[in-house]
């Protein structure tokens, strides 16, 4: 892993430098933010443009209410934006020639690889910290305080699932030499992701299904199976980026 | 994996039979090659000859189909970081992260090989000098323009005084006057570290390398030091310049010369004729006779020293290479 630190200095500096660190953590502080506040006036936004129309048909909002908003946003655009900053991270190097230019100097390709998953799930964690920080603060401030360790193990769960559509990002950006191509791979497998999770027993093993745990756990629940999707989610991540490893390592750039 | 074979056998670089096969092309054909240390090396070929392809195979980014190499005494694909730690490398069109600036730049480059603290800043200010981009040190990189870069490049390749120096077409994008700077720092190399460049500007090749490698085809056509080469390979030249306002007679003179048995080549290059021949006796004797006939007067008549273009276009046999896409 010679290099290492040098790479990983490297990518934290490009990733503040390119602004893409302050962008994401203030999207994912806005959907942290914006997801409770959402859950408690949506009644009175539909009511107020519906003219009237919609008075008391929809239910006073709850707590389990902004957790579902919480863990559906980040499932969107959280997904969206781990998409986002994980396809080029390869790809992009070798279409434009730096990969070229780093792997000639005395730096290995597991340094190369190491420092890249680190930078990216640094700011993803960083990122889906502060979106729970908003979320729990803003939701105790407009409904009532949820469990503190529960909702922080729930936002580590929403964490891993990205986490996991990152690394097969990841994946898919070592194999291809576009960025564009790599995110229309990761997207259609997050797709195909969604589409098994809806399977009984297999389905609760998917990233997707991560959610929905996550939301009971906020909630004070615990979900079950947890450890085995938490296992098997871990397992996913790491054979994505041992397989981007091992698949890098004998690549021409 | 020491530097101990190279220094025991003189040369910096050896292959044996390198091949490289993309799918059914074939890009690279069994190269043999001897450079010697301290040497500057000028690889020539047409475009698409597979220099950018050997130049890739020598410095680990590619992997051969068939053949070995050692650069620097390291077996190269043997992984690690033990070639990349003994040269230094410059692409054709080089990138770098915009978003550094050409101190930052020089500084990663300079920590990737373990310098550090006072030698490194000094060296980088040593490096930034060199290459002429003392002023623009502070800018992004993202801002520079295609000279600057390469200038940047051919900067990031000496920085940490590599053995060897792997440079593809590393004038291509500058101007005159940033050629010939950076040709002189190329050529103060000579002896200090071998550098082993691919260019299609034949005359800088002439003016700097030691020896010369040229490719057709992706086979070796010839590989000899540059004197050599032009001794063996070079046939005598004749330049006859008409004086102007003759171009129906220069046209019979031209005809002519290319219909005598002791031609090789007969071309018109800016007003003045250049002959290639054969028998260099038999064409001072007649060469005159046929400017007679034809009624020119020329302006001067001159037996020419053969030029490392002439060389390449005899062996090639197509025009001078321009700048080739890496296969």
């Amino acid at each position: 892993m010679t290099g290492f630190g040098l790479l990983l200095r490297k990518e934290i500096r490009e990733q503040v430098r390119t602004a893409r660190l302050p962008v994401v953590v203030a999207v994912f502080a806005l959907i942290g933010l914006l997801s409770p506040v959402f859950a408690r006036y949506v009644r009175e936004i539909i009511e107020a443009v519906g003219g009237g129309q919609f008075q008391g048909m929809i239910p006073e909002p709850t707590v389990a209410d902004a957790v579902a908003q919480f863990t559906k946003n980040m499932g969107q655009f959280g997904v969206l934006i781990a998409i986002l900053v994980t396809m080029g991270s390869v790809a992009t190097e070798k279409e434009r020639g730096t990969a070229a230019f780093l792997l000639t100097k005395p730096i290995t390709r597991g340094a190369f690889v190491g420092a890249k998953v680190l930078a990216i799930g640094t700011l993803l964690a960083l990122a889906t910290a502060v979106a729970g920080v908003l979320c729990w603060t803003y939701t105790a401030i407009l409904f009532e305080p949820l469990p503190a360790a529960q909702f922080g193990a729930a936002v580590g769960l929403v964490w891993l699932s990205l986490a996991v559509v990152a690394a097969l990002t990841f994946l898919a950006s070592v194999a291809t030499r576009s960025a564009l191509v790599a995110g229309g791979i990761a997207f259609g497998a997050f797709l195909v992701a969604g589409i098994l999770s809806v399977l009984p027993g297999l389905g609760t093993y998917m990233p997707t299904s991560l959610w929905g745990a996550a939301h009971l756990l906020a909630l004070g629940t615990v979900p079950d199976p947890l450890a085995g999707p938490i296992v098997v989610n871990i397992l996913f991540a790491v054979a994505a980026i041992g397989l981007a490893w091992w698949s890098f390592r004998r690549q021409e750039i | 994996m020491s530097a101990a074979p190279a220094a025991a056998t003189g040369l910096a670089i050896e292959a044996h039979g390198l091949t490289k096969r993309f799918g059914d092309v074939l890009a690279l054909d069994r190269l043999d090659l001897a450079v010697p240390a301290g040497s500057v090396f000028g690889f020539l070929g047409p475009n698409g000859a597979g220099k950018t392809t050997t130049l890739r195979l020598l410095t680990g980014l590619g992997r051969p189909t068939a053949g070995t190499a050692v650069v620097a005494g390291v077996e190269v694909g043997r992984g690690g970081t033990d070639l990349a730690g003994r040269i230094g490398y410059l692409e054709q069109d080089p990138r770098f992260y915009g978003w550094m600036s050409g101190r930052e730049l020089l500084t990663f480059v300079g920590r990737a090989y373990g310098i550090a603290g006072s030698a490194l800043r000094s060296r980088v200010d040593e490096v930034l000098e060199m290459v002429g981009l003392v002023d623009a040190a502070r800018r992004r990189i993202g801002g520079y323009s295609g000279g600057m870069r390469q200038r940047l490049g051919v900067g990031q390749a000496l920085l940490p005084r590599p053995p060897v120096l792997f440079l593809d077409e590393p004038v291509s994008a500058l101007d005159p006057e940033g050629r010939r700077d950076v040709l002189e720092l190329i050529g103060r190399l000579r002896g200090e570290a071998t550098v082993f460049m691919s260019t299609h500007i034949l005359t800088d090749v002439e003016r700097i390398c030691d020896r010369v490698a040229i490719l057709d085809h992706g086979r070796l056509v010839t590989e000899a030091p540059m004197d050599e080469l032009l001794a063996r390979h070079a046939r005598p030249i004749l330049e006859l310049d008409p004086e102007p306002g003759q171009a129906m007679a220069v046209a019979r003179l031209a005809a002519a010369l290319r219909d005598a048995a002791w031609t090789r080549d007969c071309r018109e290059e800016h007003g003045v004729l250049r002959v290639v021949v054969t028998d260099a006796e038999q064409a001072a004797a007649e060469s005159l006779l046929l400017v007679v006939a034809a009624g020119v007067r020329l302006a001067r008549f001159e037996h020419v020293r053969p030029t490392l273009e002439d060389v390449f276009l005899q062996l090639v046999g197509t025009e001078a290479p321009g700048p080739e896409v890496a296969s």
